[in-house]
């Protein structure tokens, strides 16, 4: 479904993203591991072409979705953002009430009846697993829900939008373990309707909840195959020193 | 699909505030380019010799504004003469002994209380102050004074900032060393808050010159040439309350040009100086 | 020995500590001196008539002080001039802090802050010599002094307030908000509208309430532009607000008239102390997020 064909990044003269070539499945969960600064996240942000806002930023290569380049001339950023959506490191929701956070997306495509964004809003939570514990306080202000909260909120506001693929940039690292716990069952639910790409740095994680795992290394795609097989038999000598804990 | 691209009702909107941002955008600063050019062509051509190195005469009939030229200068300097170690010592006060919570939040209400109150209203008590109850006349040294009050919220606040950035670690050095607080004090965070106290001054500096509304009753309106502290002692015009009076009482309006356009040049100036200063001490600060 | 360096310190700390009370005297001392002289005259023509009263003839052989002309050209005055000038201060403001390039930016900030730096009386006799004919032939009226003309200098004003006070409430916008707007597929411009507005909301009314305040103490200008008659407020007609009210007569007041005029300055005092107050407001609530 989402095919990386020779994909190269630089930050101005800097490389960041060396060749990369990957295969990701449709309907599946697949983890970008690796130390910090590898370029896992730099990948991560140019599925949805979030890197566009860095100036300076060059790409060669290509990446097809659904057998289209998402770099190609004619290709809208913002419909691609929408089937494309994205859960960020820290959560983000909007300095508005729950209700508004979760219909800004819709509203910005475009709906505007009530009726309908009554029914997004409230799929979009159940989705996200958050419904039951907002839905008699949606007028009120989404910054005072937990961090756990928060994040499940982010992930319901962009399944309003109703996209295909899910980005998730180390979506876990602020929370505590419980509000993690329910992230990752989360995580698993969504893959029935949705292909999910997350970015992690807690290997567990990785094991828990993947399908296929990527292992980046200095802006490398190093190996990536199966969960199971990376972790119990990784072919290359640095995805191993790297899983069991050597360096990173 | 990604090839579709956002609707046309969307675009719309974008389209739109995009136009009304970039029209707002160049009226603004068109405005500004406006103002300053219609000053300086209308003044420029009037600025002659004898207007700037005399005194207005009834008697020949000329019009001259060395008095109010002179009458900036003294009110400028005899304003910062007192404000900046006022405004200083609050802003020392503020960042190095105050503990008491409570009164610095006092005090820092009472410093935007009064950089929000009207120059007129400044004007009216000085007056009523400084000129009756002090019985100092109307006089530049009650303008002057008046003007103090007004400024002390400027330079309170530029000195605070650059008290700020004066590292503790500096302070706890000279501590160490055994140095009383005075000591610490004059060595070590008077030196570093001279570039707040630089910016406070250029940025009162400019105030004063734009003011007119807080002088009409204190400063008054005379036009003699006098010495700086003979000058003080008197009532006198600075150029914006005689550009005033040019042009509304007398309806001159080339000299009021003329004033205007120097007017225009000195602020000018004193956003260039402010701007320099400014680049300078954050270089200062990087390196 | 020690006693005597422990006496220098506290002498000094007690002399950074008036130097620190200053501002808070000179608070009460312009509080109490606009009290006690406003006062007397309130008393003598009754605070309704004072207030409600819609004559004003200082200087008639039966004098009339109603200063309800001057409170509702202020207010008629600051409205339109917000009306004016806020619409243009907030879309400059959104163009200089989110879309337009750094050295469009800071060629920018610099014409705003010139104009900030402009002498009121520059920009009187400005509108005095281009905006007051220019109304007169536009709308075909005797006389372009007038309420429109006053409206429109104010207007002029009060933009530099208004664009650097929401310039700095829009740039600490969190970009957390903004990435999390664009990865929805809003385009940039509806994020800056839809996201970084609301949240920047508190700061752009604080730039508002910095506006009105502006508008409401500003004198000289209005005085070289307004026409200054005391009519009850009309866009075209000469009308007096409650700075040039005090300003105008001033000079040769007395008795009554002239502490008429304080109580004048008292009500404008109020305005501000009550606009002072919802700023306040608004500059905490924004520095809470």
């Amino acid at each position: 479904m989402i095919t990386v064909n020779d994909l190269c990044l630089w930050y101005g003269s800097a490389q960041a993203l060396h060749h990369i070539n990957m295969a990701i499945p449709e309907k599946s969960i697949t983890a970008l591991i690796g130390p910090s600064g590898c370029g896992k996240s730099t990948f991560l942000k140019t599925l949805n072409r979030m890197n566009d806002l860095i100036p300076g930023v060059k790409i060669s290569g290509e990446v097809l979705y659904n057998g289209e380049n998402i770099f190609a001339p004619g290709v809208d950023v913002n419909m691609l953002r929408k089937e494309i959506g994205m859960a960020f490191q820290k959560p983000n929701p909007f300095p508005m009430s729950i209700y508004d956070n979760i219909a800004y997306g819709p509203r910005t495509h475009g709906i505007t009846s009530r009726i309908q964004l009554d029914d997004i809003v409230e799929r979009s939570l159940r989705g996200a697993a958050i419904w039951d514990e907002v839905k008699d306080r949606l007028k009120k202000n989404a910054h005072g829900l937990s961090g756990g909260q928060q994040q499940r909120l982010c992930i319901a506001r962009a399944l309003a939008v109703e996209p295909d693929v899910i980005l998730m940039d180390e979506p876990t690292s602020a929370l505590d373990p419980i509000s993690t716990s329910k992230i990752e069952e989360l995580a698993i639910s969504l893959k029935e309707k949705y292909t999910i790409i997350i970015v992690t740095h807690n290997m567990q994680q990785a094991v828990r909840i993947s399908d296929k795992t990527a292992f980046f290394l200095l802006g490398e795609m190093i190996e990536y195959d199966d969960t199971e097989k990376i972790f119990a038999m990784p072919r290359d000598k640095r995805t191993e020193d790297y899983i069991t804990g050597r360096f990173g | 699909m990604a090839k579709n691209s956002i609707s046309a009702k969307r675009k719309g909107y974008i389209g739109l505030m995009r136009a009304l941002m970039v029209l707002s955008a160049a009226l603004t600063c068109a405005l500004v380019l406006f103002m300053i050019a219609y000053v300086l062509a209308k003044g420029l051509p009037h600025i002659t010799w004898g207007l700037l190195a005399t005194a207005p005469s009834y008697m020949q009939d000329t019009v001259g504004i060395l008095p109010d030229i002179l009458n900036t200068v003294y009110i400028i300097i005899a304003t910062l003469a007192v404000v900046i170690p006022l405004g200083a010592g609050a802003a020392v006060y503020l960042t190095e002994y105050a503990a008491n919570k409570r009164l610095v939040a006092v005090i820092e209400y009472a410093a935007e209380t009064l950089s929000g109150i009207p120059s007129i209203i400044y004007g009216l008590v000085g007056m009523l102050f400084f000129c009756e109850f002090l019985n100092m006349q109307t006089s530049l040294l009650a303008g002057a004074l008046t003007l103090v009050i007004m400024n002390l919220p400027t330079v309170m606040r530029t000195t605070q900032e650059s008290l700020k950035t004066v590292p503790q670690s500096y302070r706890e050095g000279a501590f160490g060393l055994g140095a009383g607080k005075w000591r610490v004090i004059r060595t070590v965070v008077l030196p570093g808050c001279i570039d707040g106290v630089i910016t406070g001054c250029i940025l009162s500096a400019g105030r004063i010159l734009g003011e007119s509304a807080a002088l009409l009753f204190t400063a008054g309106v005379a036009h003699v040439v006098n010495g700086f502290f003979a000058g003080l002692a008197g009532s006198g015009a600075t150029l914006t309350v005689a550009l005033y009076f040019y042009a509304k009482e007398r309806g001159d309006f080339e000299t009021a040009f003329a004033i205007a356009a120097i007017l225009m040049l000195l602020t000018l100036l004193i956003n260039l100086l402010a701007w320099l200063v400014g680049a300078l001490c954050k270089r200062r600060r990087n390196v | 020995m020690k006693n005597r360096k422990q006496l220098a310190e506290n002498a000094v700390h007690g002399v950074f500590l008036l130097l620190g009370l200053i501002t808070v005297g000179c608070v009460l001392l312009i509080t109490v001196y606009l009290i006690i002289s406003g006062i007397p005259a309130i008393r003598q023509i009754g605070l309704f008539n004072f207030l409600f009263g819609r004559e004003w003839a200082s200087t008639a052989a039966e004098p009339a002080f109603g200063i309800l002309p001057f409170i509702l050209t202020s207010i008629y005055g600051t409205v339109g001039a917000i009306i004016l000038g806020v619409p243009v201060g907030f879309m400059t403001a959104v163009y200089l802090a989110k879309v337009a390039p750094p050295r469009v930016k800071a060629a920018a900030a610099h014409a705003v802050s010139l104009l900030a730096g402009i002498p009121s009386v520059v920009c009187g006799l400005i509108g005095m010599r281009v905006l007051v004919p220019g109304i007169r032939a536009l709308f075909n009226v005797p006389d372009g002094a007038s309420l429109l003309a006053a409206i429109i200098v104010l207007a002029v004003m009060i933009l530099p307030s208004i664009i650097n006070v929401s310039i700095t409430a829009l740039e600490a916008v969190p970009k957390e908000y903004e990435e999390a707007s664009l990865a929805l597929g809003a385009t940039p411009v509806e994020t800056y509208f839809r996201v970084s507005v609301p949240a920047a909301k508190s700061g752009i009314a604080a730039a508002v309430v910095l506006g009105v305040g502006r508008a409401v103490g500003e004198a000289m200008a209005v005085m070289m532009v307004a026409g200054n008659a005391a009519n009850m407020p009309s866009l075209f007609e000469s009308v007096r607000f409650l700075t040039t009210a005090v300003a105008s007569e001033m000079s040769y007041s007395g008795g009554l008239q002239r502490q008429a005029l304080f109580s004048i300055a008292l009500v404008l005092f109020l305005f501000i102390m009550l606009i002072n107050a919802v700023l306040n407001f608004f500059l905490k609530r924004s520095k809470e997020k």
